[in-house]
């Protein structure tokens, strides 16, 4: 394996980390809550694809925008039903009920499909590209596009649409959002809704690199993102594709220097280094007490 | 028929009653002000009315309709606002993006339109446009905090200790603004601890004490009171 190679590789890894930490960090920027069942949600996205394409026979195109949709709608269902209530409780509860959620999501997953692997199938028949000799996959390219294309339109989402900037509104203080007219419930939802769609889009993402679907696959992928999150800053948009493409980077370099191994604990051991040397992330404000 | 009325609102934080039973109108055109002293119910009263507290008592009527019960968003697209204590201007977002979120139950054009006339009574804003609302004075803080309101068109406007924390000249400014605000149509609703300056603006007040209205009167009758002059003018 080329150098080339495995930068393609790395890149393609941390984009789907990237996705799925925008999630972390856009739950985690509006309502400070460490949202755990968002690993599962990608769960979801899997079984909802390999649902479509393998139980029903139906085209990947559906699969895709069902996996997105349904992964979208379960992330405002989970908002609804298990945080909405807690929205005046103490953190502690709603991080609890998150972890609630997580454990909810792989059991029901278990008890529904089973323990067993479920292979999704491949979405598109791609071939290897090959430039001056060297082989690139379609699908890392694929990955790295749609990656960097959704961070583009989310930012745009976030700074630039009445939508986006009421998001930051309730982030920075509830209940003068409240005051000025915005439906704080309904934005809170919103923001679940694309974080989950993003989840969506990283579930596609990874089937095609790994094309299988397990009640735990959500666990290490979650956990690896939120690492990233926090990595990059947690609240912050490039903090976390910065978060995740350094992830990526680092698990994929670690495997290819033949410590494959090692590979998850070195992820570990950067979290543990940036929160001694810098507890707020690359990119993070550091904190500020609201009075 | 006044254009808001309260009547017996009772409110509590927990076992604490912050507002015992109070009942007060404010007429359309008109500029009412709630004095008292810290911990009296003001702002609780006026948190209330914008429906961010629940009352355990009481009604809310504006325009003849019930508020209690309604969601705050709903509150301000009925034309009420709330500029409330300490400013709370997002300070991570620009001047331009604040008052955005000011107008937020307005259409685009209506926005257009009253961003116009929010730069007639605040010029700095507009030569402060593109900064970050974070980094501006506590007198220009203020100023977006009544022109965010304002962004929302409100019939009544309750401002919250709108010259807290200012330097005098400010507060003259600030006292100003408020009463050509009312000039134009606005009815108030003033909250302060500045006895003296609310009262003058103000056609009518009520002093709270521990939750309880204990006395009413035109703002020329309250400045001239013996006991309002004890408690609240410094003799």
């Amino acid at each position: 394996m080329t150098f080339l190679t495995q930068v393609l590789n790395g890149l393609q890894l941390g984009s789907i980390y990237a996705l799925v930490a925008l999630g972390y960090t856009m739950v985690y920027g509006i309502i400070l809550l460490l949202n755990f069942a968002h690993g599962d949600i990608i769960m979801v996205g899997a079984y909802i694809s390999w649902i479509v394409m393998s139980q029903l026979g139906l085209s990947p195109a559906l699969a895709i925008v069902l996996s997105i949709v349904g992964c979208a709608g379960l992330g405002v269902l989970i908002d609804k039903v298990a945080y909405q209530p807690l929205r005046e409780a103490p953190r502690m509860s709603l991080l609890i009920t998150a972890i609630g959620v997580s454990y909810f999501l792989e059991n029901g997953a278990q008890l529904v499909f089973g323990a067993d692997a479920k292979v999704v199938p491949e979405y598109f028949d791609l071939p290897n590209l090959s430039v001056g000799g060297v082989g690139l996959s379609a699908n890392a390219i694929i990955t790295i596009v749609v990656t960097a294309v959704s961070t583009v339109l989310l930012t745009i989402l976030v700074q630039k649409t009445k939508l986006g900037k009421a998001m930051r509104a309730v982030s920075e203080d509830m209940g003068a959002a409240r005051l000025m007219g915005i439906n704080v419930n309904n934005t809170i939802s919103f923001t679940f809704a694309v974080g989950s769609a993003l989840a969506g889009i990283g579930a596609v993402l990874y089937s095609m690199a790994y094309s299988q679907a397990t009640p735990t696959m959500g666990i290490m992928l979650g956990t690896k993102a939120f690492v990233a999150a926090v990595l990059g800053g947690i609240g912050s948009i490039p903090g976390a594709v910065i978060g995740g493409l350094l992830v990526g980077f680092a698990e994929v370099f670690v495997s290819a220097i033949g410590l494959s191994v090692w590979q998850d604990a070195v992820v570990f051991l950067l979290l543990i280094i940036v929160l001694v040397v810098r507890p707020t992330g690359i990119l993070g404000r550091p904190m500020t007490e609201k009075v | 028929m006044a254009m808001l009325s309260v009547n017996g609102l009772a409110v509590s934080y927990g076992a604490i009653k912050a507002v015992k039973g109070i009942s007060f109108d404010i007429d359309e055109g008109e500029i009412v002000t709630l004095i008292g002293a810290n911990g009296a119910g003001k702002s609780t009263t006026l948190n209330t009315i914008a429906g961010l507290i629940k009352p355990d008592a009481g009604s809310i009527k504006f325009k003849g309709e019930e508020l209690v019960g309604i969601k705050p968003h709903k509150i301000v697209e009925r034309g009420l606002a709330l500029c409330p204590e300490g400013r709370r201007v997002f300070t991570h977002m620009t001047v331009a993006e604040n008052l955005d979120m000011g107008g937020y139950t307005r259409t685009d054009a209506e926005n257009k339109e009253t961003l116009e006339v929010v730069y007639e009574h605040f010029p700095r804003l507009k030569e402060r446009i593109n900064q970050v609302a974070g980094t501006l004075s506590g007198g220009e803080q203020q100023m977006l905090a009544m022109g965010r309101a304002l962004m929302s068109r409100p019939k009544l406007l309750m401002l919250d200790e709108p010259s807290m924390g200012l330097a005098p000249i400010l507060v003259d400014e600030i006292f100003e603004i408020i009463e050509t605000l009312n000039k134009n149509g606005t009815t108030i609703l003033l909250v302060e601890q500045n006895a003296n300056m609310a009262l003058k603006v103000a056609a009518r007040g009520y002093v709270l004490e521990t939750g309880k209205i204990v006395k009413t009167g035109t703002g020329a009758e309250l400045l001239v009171d013996d006991d309002v002059r004890k408690a609240y003018l410094g003799g």
